[in-house]
């Protein structure tokens, strides 16, 4: 496949759009503004809908209202915006809507600033929203990664009817790197949507009614219990990860996105120096590779856990190694990117 | 039998007899958007976004598509269904604090876009879901939960006119506010509903009929009192009146 030279919010724009997401609403708000531009100029070549809505509450909303219309939709942002979508995600994923998410992570809390950032790893996996829910979040490494868990997000959100998170930070947001696309997906090969979703009854079948509201609660427990059941076969099926000269390791660095990239160069930095190193790169940050992390405490005589946020991620690794092995921590947050340098330095002192 | 011809239920009810309190509005409202759907012939295309208010088990009471939004974002949740099924027919049907307090923003822009969609707004001067607190609506000197004392234009601010302030909005093809107290007024919000859905079925923007209404059971007064209630009170609040008509142009 050729490879094209992109910026890293266009590459998700155009994977989604090859994904066949022919909706897209959005607000504007930097690191991702590129993403909703790209959506405004190519939606109307490709047939699709673009709409910048009245604030991140409205979009989320609208994109509630496209997903229940049984149609492919996504919606980008960064942070603060993020935040503004948490109630409406709650109602997504209550209702059982498919849809894709990206968050663009910028420095916080509050306004904060607009460097990258991976301050929002509680609210992404943990659910910012409020009730029993799940949101499946993947955060990829490269620009090509990026293209491809976009593209496979609409599928995984089809296949569960649950919301699909991107997360991802400024940097990989605003790299060029060379990619290829996978070609466009047939758009009469989409998953049928039609026993569930929204579409008028056509004076052919019951009424749909579909809403995450129930005032009995025995049957929402019911309704609860089988979302749950849901949540268990993705835990069982959709768990990507990625292991870096981990065979030999003594030393397991854990780290995710853009920071599971630039740990690598600290990996073959410390190799030079005949110190065994390898990384653990969760891909799905929920589900958690808990068990396929654990694994390596038998090998490593510590774990290393570096992230752009004062210690979220790190909470996971110490939950799957569960006290075996010792869980060190290293992070910058604010938007400042820990330098390869920098991290070196800080293994070396643990060592 | 010509009685049961007459008041057979419109098709587009589900028959699902309406939970709401004795003297409530909501019921007649519901029962007129139905008998225009069933008129305009187009139940199999209808969706219909429930708000959260008393009208929250609105779904139920229709034979239509239909979902519940988050408080006041109903407008928000019928654009994202019309832009991706524009050859649908879709309405929001919304409380005066669903929409004039917590979803003003999406109901402006919803209306200031000439969203192709319909709003049914239900004026009852209070929040019934809750129990009675106040409203941007609530009259001044009116006893709320929240306005033990009465409302204070002082502390609260005066009661907000929705509709005034969306004639103004260049996106609205049909507006009126009307009331159910009388026979005539029932015909009246009739004509008018159809026409709201008649906008955005002709593609000319976005249709909003306001419906003052009573809310006997947190006003505390008899459905009878409510009704002049409203009558000596809020008719002189909130006048009544078409205030954009442009589907009248074209026909
Ligand atoms: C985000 C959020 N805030 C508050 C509520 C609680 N709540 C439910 S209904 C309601 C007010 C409803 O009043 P109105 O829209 O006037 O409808 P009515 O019941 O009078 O028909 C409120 C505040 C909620 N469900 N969600
Ligand atoms: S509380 Fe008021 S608005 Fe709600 S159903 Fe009863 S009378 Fe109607
Ligand atoms: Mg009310």
């Amino acid at each position: 496949m050729e490879k094209v030279l992109a910026r890293g919010t266009e590459a998700i724009a155009e994977a989604a759009i090859r994904a066949g997401c022919r909706l897209y609403f959005g607000y504007p708000i930097t690191p991702q503004s590129e993403l909703t531009e790209y959506m405004a100029r190519r939606m109307p070549e490709v047939g699709g809908v673009f709409l910048q809505g009245e604030s991140e509450v409205a979009v989320v909303n609208m994109v509630y209202g496209a997903a229940i219309a049984g149609k492919r939709v996504m919606t980008s942002t960064s942070s603060p915006g993020f935040s503004l979508m948490q109630e409406g995600i709650s109602y997504i994923a209550g209702a059982e809507l498919p849809c894709v998410f990206v968050n663009v992570v910028r420095g916080g809390p509050g306004l904060g600033d607009i460097q990258p950032a991976q301050s929002d790893y509680f609210q992404a996996t943990k659910g910012g929203g409020h009730g029993d829910y799940r949101l499946i979040v993947f955060s990829p490494e490269s620009l090509q990664e990026a293209v491809e868990l976009t593209m496979y997000a609409f599928d995984v959100a089809d296949r569960y009817r649950n919301p699909v998170l991107l997360l991802t930070d400024g940097l990989l947001g605003q790299m060029m790197e060379p990619v290829s696309f996978p070609e466009f997906v047939d758009l009469d090969s989409l998953p049928d949507h039609s026993s569930w979703a929204l579409s008028g009854t056509g004076m052919r079948r019951e009424a749909h009614r579909v809403s995450s509201f129930d005032m009995d609660p025995v049957s929402l427990e019911k309704k609860n219990m089988l979302i749950q059941s849901k949540y268990k076969e993705v835990v069982k099926n959709e768990i990507l990860y990625e292991e870096y000269q981990l065979d030999d390791a003594e030393i397991v660095i854990v780290a995710y996105g853009t920071m599971g990239r630039i740990v690598k160069s600290v990996v073959n930095q410390a190799r030079e120096k005949g110190i065994k190193v390898g990384v653990f790169r969760p891909i799905s940050l929920w589900p958690f590779p808990y068990v396929q992390l654990s694994k390596w405490s038998d090998q490593a005589s510590f774990f290393f856990t570096v992230e752009m946020s004062t210690g979220q991620f790190v909470e996971d690794v110490k939950i799957a190694v569960e006290g075996k092995r010792p869980v060190e921590y290293y992070g910058r947050t604010a938007g400042i990117i820990p330098t390869p340098n920098e991290i070196f330095a800080k293994l070396m002192e643990l060592i | 039998m010509i009685y049961t011809e007459r008041f057979k239920a419109p098709q587009s009810l589900s028959g699902k007899e309406f939970s709401y309190c004795p003297g409530c509005h909501h019921g007649i409202v519901h029962r007129l958007i139905a008998e225009v759907i069933d008129e305009l012939d187009i139940q199999g295309k209808t969706i219909m976004v429930a708000p959260v208010g008393c009208a929250v088990f609105a779904n139920d009471f229709f034979e239509l598509d239909g979902t519940i939004a988050a408080h006041g974002r109903a407008p928000a949740v019928a654009t994202g269904i019309k832009r991706a099924r524009p050859e649908n027919v879709v309405f929001t049907y919304q409380g005066d604090g669903d929409l004039a307090a917590i979803g003003t923003a999406e109901i402006i822009h919803a209306a200031n876009r000439g969203e192709k969609i319909t709003t049914i707004f239900i004026n009852n001067a209070i929040y019934g879901m809750t129990g009675g607190q106040m409203a941007p609506t609530t009259l001044l000197g009116m006893k709320t939960t929240t306005t033990p004392y009465g409302r204070s234009e002082k502390n609260e601010g005066y009661p907000l006119r929705v509709s005034e302030i969306l004639k103004e909005i260049r996106g609205v093809a049909f507006l009126s506010r009307t009331k159910v107290t009388t026979p005539q007024d029932v015909i009246r919000t009739k004509k008018q509903i159809k026409k709201a859905f008649l906008a955005q079925i002709e593609g000319l923007g976005y249709g909003l009929v306001e419906v003052l209404s009573t809310c006997p059971t947190n006003w505390g007064l008899t459905p009878i009192e409510s009704m002049q209630w409203l009558e000596e009170n809020m008719v002189k609040e909130f006048p009544i009146g078409v205030f954009v008509d442009k589907v009248d142009k074209v026909k």
